[in-house]
This record gives C-alpha cells, sequence and structure tokens, in this order.
C-alpha cells in the first residue's frame, strides 16, 4: 500500500512539473520541424563546467561531443541527428537534480550521461527514475548508487534507469592491500579513516584484504574532517613501528597527515584512494608527498591503444578540460546511449515509450568501447572492473600498476 | 619507546596556539562582556595577511630572517585593522543594544569576512601553501620538535610575558583593570574608555595574527576557513581557564591543547574504552574535561567570581 501511495504521489508530481513546463517543451518542439527530414535527438550532459572540478567536467563534456560526432559522422543510426545539451551541476547536488529535472522535461533527450560527484548522483537519480530516462555516469564510485544503502550485507538496486562505466570504490580498498602486501611488501600497516562513509569503508576493506593476504595491522585511528593537527597521532604511529599507513578519507585532511608525518620523522609512505588523486595534494604537501601512493577507478586513456584515436580528435577539436580521467569512459558512456537509441529509433521515427524501452536496451550493451569492453551487471555496474595504482615520483603522479580486482 | 614527553610536547605546541588566540576572546570580554564570535576570523585574515606580505610584497626568495618579521608585522596589521574596524563599525554602535544584538553581528562578521576572503583572495578555494622556516627539526631525547613547533614555543611565552608587565605597570594597563572591574565609575575617574576598549580589540588582534603565522608554519598551509575551528576551540580554552582572565586563556589554552593530545594517545589504550578513544575523540574528551571543570569551577580554572553586574 505504501508503495502505491508513493508511486501516485511521484506520478502527480511529476504531472505537474510536466504541466508547468509544457511550454517550454512546445517552443522546443518548435525547431525541429525546420531541421528538415532528420529527427533530432539530445544527449544530455550532467557534470562541473565551473569551479571546483572544472577541469575533469569539461572532459565529460568533451568526450560525449566526440562520441555525438562520431555517431553523426558515421550515420551510426539512420534518420537521426544527435545534439549534446551540457548543464553545469557546479559540484553541487541541488544544482543536480535542477538540471536533471530541465532534462527530463524536454522530450528529445533520449539519454544522459553524467554526473562527475557521486554526491550530485544522489541527487539526480530520482528524477530520471520516474522519468524512466536512462543516465550513465562515468565517473562515480559510490557503491550505494547502484546496490543501495546496505551494499556490504545485501545488495539490492535502488533505480533501474541508472548504469556507470567506471567501478566503485568497493574494489579500491582490495586492491591497494594487494597492492600494498604483494609489491610493495609491506607488513605492518597502521590505518587510519575519516569516519566517514567513503573514508571508512575504503579503510574497512583495505584492512580485509591485509590482513587476508597475512599483513598485520599495526594500529588503528580516526580523524574529524576538517582537523589539522595530527602530531599525536603521527607520535602514535611512529610508536606502532609501521611500515606503511592507509587513509581513507580525502586529500584534505590527508596532504596534511603525510606532511606532519614525514616532518616528524616517519619515513614511511600514505596510500589512499581516489579522494586523495589530485594535483593540489602534491602542491600542498609538497616533498612529503614523494612516495605517497593512491588507488584510482579506470585506467588512464593515454595507456590505452584503443584511445589513441580519440585522443588525437579531442586535441583536434579544440575542446577544453581534462579527457585523461573521464574522457575515455564519457564516450563509451554516449556510445552506449547511442547504440541503444539504434535499437529502438527505426527511420527517425521515436516511438512513445522510448526512453524505457532505450533503458531495457542499454542493460542488454554489449561492445568494445575505447576504454575497454562495456557492459553492465544486474546492478547498472560497469563489468570492466579497472583500478590503477599511482604514485607521487618527483612531484607528479605516476600510473604504476593497472589491473583488473574482483575482490 | 616512551612517547609520553613527545605526546607532552605535541600538546603543549598546540595549547601555546589556543592561548595566543585566547587572549582575543578573553580580553575583550573582560572588558565589554562581549563574545567576538568574529575572532576566529580576525586570526585567520591575520594568516593571509602575512601570506600576501610573504607573495606579493617581499621580492621572491627573501630569506626567513628577514620575511617572518615582515610576515608577523604585515599580518599583525591586518588583524589589528580588521579588529579594530569591527569594533569601530560594527559593535561600537550597538553598544548601548540588548546584548544578543553584538553577538549576533559578530556572527555576521565572522561569516563576512570568511566568504570576502573567499571569494577575493586569488585561489582561496584551496589550501594555500605558506612558506616554512629553513631549519629543523631539532631532537632532544626522545622529543622532537619541528620549525614550526619552535617558532610558537618561542613566540608564545614572549608574547604572554609583555602582555603581563603591560598590563601590569603601564598606565594603559592599568586603565584597562580599571575598565574591567567597572566602566562606569573608570569613565568618571577620566579614563577614555573607547579608547581603553580599542586597545584591547587591538592587543587580540595581533595575538591572533601571531597565533595565525605560527599556524601557517606548523601545518605548512592556510586556509579562509581555518579560523572556525580554532575559534572554537581557543573561545573553548578562554572559558576553561576563566573568562576575562588573560593568564586563565593561555592556561586553558594549554590544558586543552594537552587533554586533546593525550586523549588521542592514551584513551584508547585503557581497556574497555577502545571504541571511545583515538583523534576521532579527542574533541569529545576535551569537551568533558570542559564540564567537568565547569561542574567544579563555574568561573574556569583561575577566574575569579565576580558578581553578575545587572
Amino acid at each position: 500500500m505504501r508503495h502505491r501511495s508513493l508511486v501516485i504521489l511521484t506520478s502527480v508530481l511529476t504531472t505537474g512539473a510536466l504541466t508547468l513546463t509544457a511550454c517550454g517543451s512546445r517552443d522546443d518542439g518548435g525547431d525541429s520541424k525546420d531541421s528538415g527530414k532528420k529527427t533530432e535527438i539530445i544527449i544530455g550532459v550532467d557534470a562541473p563546467l565551473t569551479g571546483q572540478n572544472s577541469a575533469t567536467g569539461l572532459g565529460i563534456q568533451g568526450g560525449v561531443q566526440i562520441a555525438v560526432n562520431d555517431a553523426n559522422k558515421n550515420n551510426t543510426v539512420p534518420g537521426v541527428t544527435f545534439k549534446v545539451q551540457a548543464l553545469d551541476d557546479k559540484a553541487i547536488p541541488a544544482q543536480g537534480q535542477s538540471n536533471a529535472t530541465q532534462l527530463v522535461q524536454n522530450d528529445k533527450v533520449l539519454g544522459v550521461v553524467g554526473p562527475l560527484n557521486s554526491g550530485v548522483a544522489t541527487q539526480m537519480q530520482q528524477v530520471f527514475a520516474t522519468a524512466n530516462l536512462v543516465e550513465i555516469s562515468p565517473s562515480n564510485t559510490a557503491p550505494e548508487l547502484t546496490q543501495g544503502k546496505n551494499w556490504q550485507t545485501s545488495k539490492s538496486r535502488p533505480f533501474k534507469t541508472y548504469f556507470r562505466t567506471a567501478t566503485t570504490d568497493a574494489l579500491q580498498g582490495g586492491f591497494a592491500a594487494d597492492y600494498a602486501y604483494n609489491v610493495l611488501k609491506k607488513r605492518k600497516v597502521f590505518v587510519v579513516d575519516d569516519k566517514q562513509t567513503y573514508g571508512a569503508g575504503l579503510a574497512k576493506l583495505f584492512k580485509a584484504g591485509f590482513t587476508k593476504s597475512g599483513g598485520k595491522v599495526a594500529g588503528e585511528d580516526h580523524v574529524n574532517t576538517g582537523d589539522t593537527d595530527f602530531s599525536a597521532l603521527v607520535t602514535k604511529i611512529k610508536k606502532s613501528k609501521a611500515d606503511l599507513v592507509y587513509y581513507g578519507g580525502q586529500y584534505d585532511e590527508s596532504e596534511k597527515l603525510t606532511k606532519q608525518l614525514k616532518d616528524g620523522g616517519a619515513k614511511i609512505p600514505l596510500f589512499g584512494g581516489d579522494g586523495m588523486f589530485t594535483p593540489t595534494y602534491i602542491e600542498t604537501a609538497g616533498k612529503t608527498s614523494e612516495g605517497d601512493l593512491v588507488t584510482s577507478v579506470g585506467q588512464p586513456v593515454d595507456s590505452l591503444p584503443s584511445a589513441a584515436e580519440f585522443i588525437k580528435k579531442y586535441k583536434a577539436s579544440g575542446l577544453k578540460g581534462d579527457y585523461g580521467t573521464y574522457g575515455g569512459y564519457s564516450y563509451d558512456a554516449a556510445t552506449a546511449i547511442i547504440k541503444a537509441i539504434g535499437n529502438v529509433v527505426k527511420d527517425g521515427k521515436v516511438p512513445d515509450d522510448a526512453r524505457a524501452k532505450i533503458v531495457a536496451e542499454v542493460q542488454k550493451t554489449k561492445f568494445d568501447g575505447i576504454a575497454g569492453p562495456v557492459s553492465f551487471d544486474e546492478f547498472g555496474d560497469t563489468t570492466n572492473k579497472q583500478l590503477t595504482v599511482y604514485q607521487v615520483v618527483d612531484g607528479k603522479w605516476k600510473a604504476v600498476k593497472s589491473g583488473t580486482f574482483n575482490g | 619507546m616512551n612517547t609520553l614527553p613527545q605526546q607532552l610536547a605535541n600538546g603543549l605546541f598546540l595549547g601555546s596556539m589556543y592561548g595566543l588566540i585566547a587572549i582575543g576572546y578573553t580580553m575583550v570580554y573582560g572588558i565589554v562582556q562581549l563574545i567576538n564570535f568574529a575572532h576566529g576570523e580576525i586570526f585567520m585574515t591575520g594568516g593571509f595577511g602575512a601570506l600576501t606580505v610573504y607573495l606579493y610584497v617581499l621580492p621572491d626568495g627573501t630569506t626567513m630572517w628577514i620575511a617572518l618579521p615582515a610576515m608577523l608585522i604585515g599580518g599583525g596589521l591586518v588583524s589589528v585593522l580588521i579588529a579594530v574596524g569591527a569594533e569601530r563599525f560594527a559593535y561600537r554602535p550597538l553598544r548601548g543594544a540588548p546584548r544578543l544584538a553584538p553577538l549576533i553581528t559578530a556572527i555576521g562578521l565572522s561569516l563576512a569576512l570568511q566568504q570576502a576572503v573567499f571569494n577575493w583572495y586569488p585561489n582561496a578555494k584551496n589550501d594555500l601553501k605558506f612558506p616554512q622556516l629553513p631549519f629543523g627539526p631539532w631532537h632532544i631525547g626522545s622529543v622532537s620538535i619541528q620549525s614550526g613547533s619552535f617558532f610558537v614555543i618561542i613566540a608564545a611565552p614572549i608574547c604572554m610575558a609583555a602582555l603581563a608587565f603591560f598590563v601590569r605597570l603601564s598606565r594603559t594597563g592599568r586603565a584597562m583593570q580599571a575598565t574591567a572591574q567597572d566602566p562606569d565609575t573608570a569613565q568618571l575617574m577620566g579614563i577614555d574608555t573607547n579608547r581603553i576598549i580599542v586597545v584591547a580589540f587591538a592587543i587580540g588582534g595581533f595575538f591572533a595574527a601571531v597565533a595565525a603565522v605560527a599556524y601557517g608554519l606548523r601545518y605548512g598551509t592556510i586556509k579562509y576557513d581555518m579560523g572556525f575551528q580554532m575559534g572554537l576551540k581557543a573561545f573553548t580554552a578562554a572559558v576553561l581557564g576563566g573568562i576575562g582572565n588573560i593568564y586563565g586563556a593561555m592556561i586553558g589554552g594549554l590544558v586543552l591543547g594537552l587533554a586533546e593530545t593525550l586523549a588521542t594517545s592514551y584513551i584508547d589504550g585503557i581497556p574497555g574504552m577502545q571504541q571511545l578513544g583515538g583523534g576521532g575523540w579527542s574533541s569529545v574528551w576535551a569537551f568533558v574535561l570542559l564540564i567537568l571543570v565547569l561542574l567544579f569551577r563555574p568561573q574556569g580554572l583561575v577566574g575569579e567570581r565576580v558578581a553578575d553586574r545587572a
């Protein structure tokens, strides 16, 4: 009963929203009649295009743009011209939600690529699910987006319209533990986390993987986000005689921790997750960051032969942004949508239930993308579980090992 | 390895920084009974002032022996100007108003200062790198002292001693004590209370700037929101020591710093307390200490019991 009333409530709200904005959609409809025989279909993009994270966000927009250019040039879907509509979410969840509403209301939008941030995604999923519009994120890593809030104990998919081409945080901890034990030959680790969902989850998975391999946990501690003084913690770490510190959390605290750790005389590296994988970490911690490590999802496109042509096109097109991190995954996400549209839209005729059909088609996707094979499991997660370890070498993040990891 | 001496030293360095900021809260409160919640931001602007001097005023590559005094003066100047400006334009017009009005003004001012730096200082959205002293760390026995901590351990006692002499021996200092005891009578005796209040704000501002430079040297970076947490802790230190009492501020700061450090290191070693120890709980234990002190000595550690001025 409760479910039914929720459904009724959402549909009433959606209908209301659609009615209110009907004027907007009608204007858009007017243009398409003039544009000739071909049907215009829009691929939406939502990412931070200004402010913090915008370099990565523009890389997502650029990746989608190139996929759309390719589809138009090769006439992948006969009778259809694709267009990109990119909206800026400024990495603000509420802005993402309002962008999602805007995209949903435009009938010509049949698929969306984005967002960059997991926090933004949580506010967009419901909007797309209600409208049956497919959404593929090239970069979200929070496990609960696809596997539900209780993903550690019982997985259940919350939204069937949500997919991603990046793998999840759940694998990072284990991958890092494997690297620390087998490649770095570390045996005693001190584990620190920031008590947040992301950080504590990472630390827990690292610990599990590391002890399973035979390593020892020399000590454990937690910090608060926003803390700056870690001198007491550093003294504890030194006393524990650990040969590695694993930190689950963001760069804001870890860049200070690593500086105080090394200034305090502990010459051991700090290992973390992709929350630390940013140039800011190195700039702030300076020389003390040398030798520190992180894991991040995916594989740098520069190292993939299949992406060589993509990079060439990207550079030639004068698109801004950093294609290196998620550009390839964005290209693949957009291509998955375009291929699904190709199976649904015949001769430029868009069926009434096109959006729902496209979601079903995306679920069945299977092709070789430029960043690896693209297909989705029953949760909407990519089956391509690539991860990479990066290390600070001469003041820059350098990819030291890429591989797949299955827990 | 016995870590106690090192942890005591860590607590002492942290506490000295709290104490320096706490002076600003306690002096202003002692004289005008105003809790200047913008003081944390005055601390922050001091750090940015010092950084500005280093980045934009001094020629590149100036040795820290010359740069450090210049940064102290520059940071101090910015903090003092903002503190005095806040007093003149935000608090003085409200002197006769109910107590809550200046308190809310202080919170507003704090937000305004933070946002101003965030929006207008170049690249202020990120942590900004602060110059470092080119020597250290030293090792004395099992205790290692970093260069940044060295600065605070020298600067804090000098500042405190200077303030104690100033308050006790100078004419203005004695006028300050008189104003704190009874502003109306002090005014009748010919003391310019407005001037005294300005001096209190200025001293608090300068000490905050010294603390901000210490912060930058110790942690390597400054950020537009660094004043919030430090301000809150320093305010706690002032209350712990007995708000209104300058010695109390310093002692409160040291006690708070030591409590946090010791809680981080030793509580989780006590059997059965493992879940309640470590860095994540350090603030909790610091506030438990505050509550205990206030239960048994509501006036703070060294505060005097004063009849509430009606």
